[in-house]
């Protein structure tokens, strides 16, 4: 069993909850090295894509990640509604008709949203970006499916590379985005992006409880 | 028919302030500022960009410019998303610089990859870049090809300053001629607005106009009837 529907739609409200809980740390990261808005805009966008998950019925789990991308294009604003967009869509085309996602549609929904953030974003690995997230995310997801591992095993190994990823921005200094005007300055703070980047692939991961609706619900192996 | 120019950046007053400068130089070029977010704060908004970018078009195409990061990613999914592929043209270009380069390349007629490629050659003026043609093969390379001339001294209030150089530079548009104009230790091309601008040239100046090519003769005498009008001032 992999990932169907209600599973996805489950998984959003669960990155809603998280990020929602983590609002505060992502704007007093943002306000370190950027113009601070990131938590705010995040929480609006992921408040607004619960209520439009809760309009109506879906069809497959690439229609919820192609109405989620709508949601946050046209609510998040700065730069992460657009990335985020485009990495929700990128990710939707990879798994097009799929009922469920088993872990290889994981890992090549994830390997297409890498692609869309870096053509969007222009950054590359290293530039202190979400790319540093999920750049390890990505290769976590192969090596997991190589390994035979099933979907929660592919979310899992994703999403604790993604982590680690975000955590080793501290450092670096920044070469996109509103970051990267600091220069130096810009090392010693975790990049904001990549922290919301490692918290949604860890609400994925997770079975965490989600009150509002499906309870319960995760991607099982 | 003319291209129009959308300038998205993430401050509303930014984006109508450069559409007023540009509009100055380009009155009848359709000029579509979009900046900042629904309640009034700084970003930018994918509606208002989609819906800027889907109206803008006079059915010549549009060139859309933005001012930091986000703007472009956001411009760039509203083209994706609304605008005709082959009638939408993201310039990376300097803001303020290449949305006046663009409209007055639109305001000339030109078709929407010129106008592109004004915006994007908008460079920081001639103080930046020093003369176009220097060392010791300058004056060679100028002597040998048929070059007319002539030497004004401005008479009108502002010199060359952003609306008479814009009429100098509509005033030759179209015409099969290379146009100079030299002032100081600054020569530039007549065709940029902005270059014209960067001369610095002011009331009482004299300036050097110098033409070649087969319409030299009409150049020439057009810059000569305009600098005698006082540029209409």
């Amino acid at each position: 069993m992999g990932c169907g529907v209600d599973e996805v739609v489950a998984a959003f409200h669960r990155v809603a909850e998280v990020i929602t809980a983590h609002r505060d740390e992502l704007v007093d990261l943002d306000r370190a090295i950027g113009d601070g808005d990131h938590g705010e805009n995040l929480t609006r966008g992921f408040t607004a894509v619960r209520a439009s998950l809760d309009e109506g019925e879906h069809g497959s789990p690439a229609e919820v990640l192609k109405l989620v991308a709508s949601t946050l294009i046209s609510t998040v604003g700065g730069a992460a509604g657009p990335l985020y967009g485009t990495a929700l869509l990128r990710a939707a085309k990879a798994v097009p008709d799929r009922v469920e996602l088993g872990p290889e549609d994981v890992a090549a929904a994830l390997a297409a949203a890498l692609e869309g953030v870096v053509a969007r974003g222009r950054a590359e690995a290293g530039d202190k970006t979400m790319v540093d997230a999920l750049v390890p995310a990505v290769a976590a997801a192969e090596r997991a499916v190589g390994d035979g591992g099933d979907t929660r095993a592919v979310l899992a190994a994703a999403s604790a590379a993604a982590e680690t990823g975000a955590r080793e921005t501290a450092p670096l200094v920044a070469r996109k985005g509103r970051a990267s005007y600091l220069g130096e300055r810009s090392a010693g703070h975790l990049d904001p992006g990549a922290r919301s980047t490692a918290l949604v692939l860890g609400a994925f991961a997770s079975p965490g409880p989600s009150p509002s609706r499906t309870p319960g619900k995760e991607c099982e192996g | 028919m003319r291209v129009a120019v959308v300038l998205v950046s993430h401050s509303r007053a930014l984006a109508e302030g450069l559409a007023e400068l540009a509009g100055q130089m380009a009155p009848d070029v359709r000029l579509e500022a979009v900046g900042g977010l629904p309640g009034g704060g700084l970003g930018t908004d994918f509606d208002a960009v989609s819906t800027a970018v889907a109206d803008a078009d006079q059915g010549a195409g549009l060139v859309v410019l933005y001012d930091l990061g986000s703007a472009r990613m956001t411009a760039e999914l509203a083209a994706e998303s609304v605008g005709d592929p082959d009638r939408v043209l993201l310039v990376d270009a300097p803001f303020v610089e290449g949305a006046v380069a663009a409209a007055v390349a639109a305001q000339n007629g030109g078709e929407l990859a010129t106008v592109g490629a004004a915006a994007v050659a908008a460079a920081p003026g001639p103080e930046a870049r020093g003369p176009a043609l220097t060392g010791p093969a300058a004056e060679g390379a100028v002597e040998t090809a048929e070059v007319r001339a002539e030497t004004f001294v401005l008479r009108n209030e502002v010199g060359l300053h952003a609306r008479p150089a814009a009429l100098l530079t509509r005033s030759i548009a179209g015409l099969d001629a290379d146009v100079r104009v030299r002032f100081g230790d600054g020569e530039v091309d007549a065709a940029s607005v902005l270059a014209l601008m960067g001369l610095g040239a002011g009331r009482g100046d004299t300036v050097t106009v110098s033409a070649t090519g087969p319409d030299a003769e009409t150049a020439l005498r057009r810059v000569t009837d305009l600098v005698e009008r006082n540029f209409d001032e």
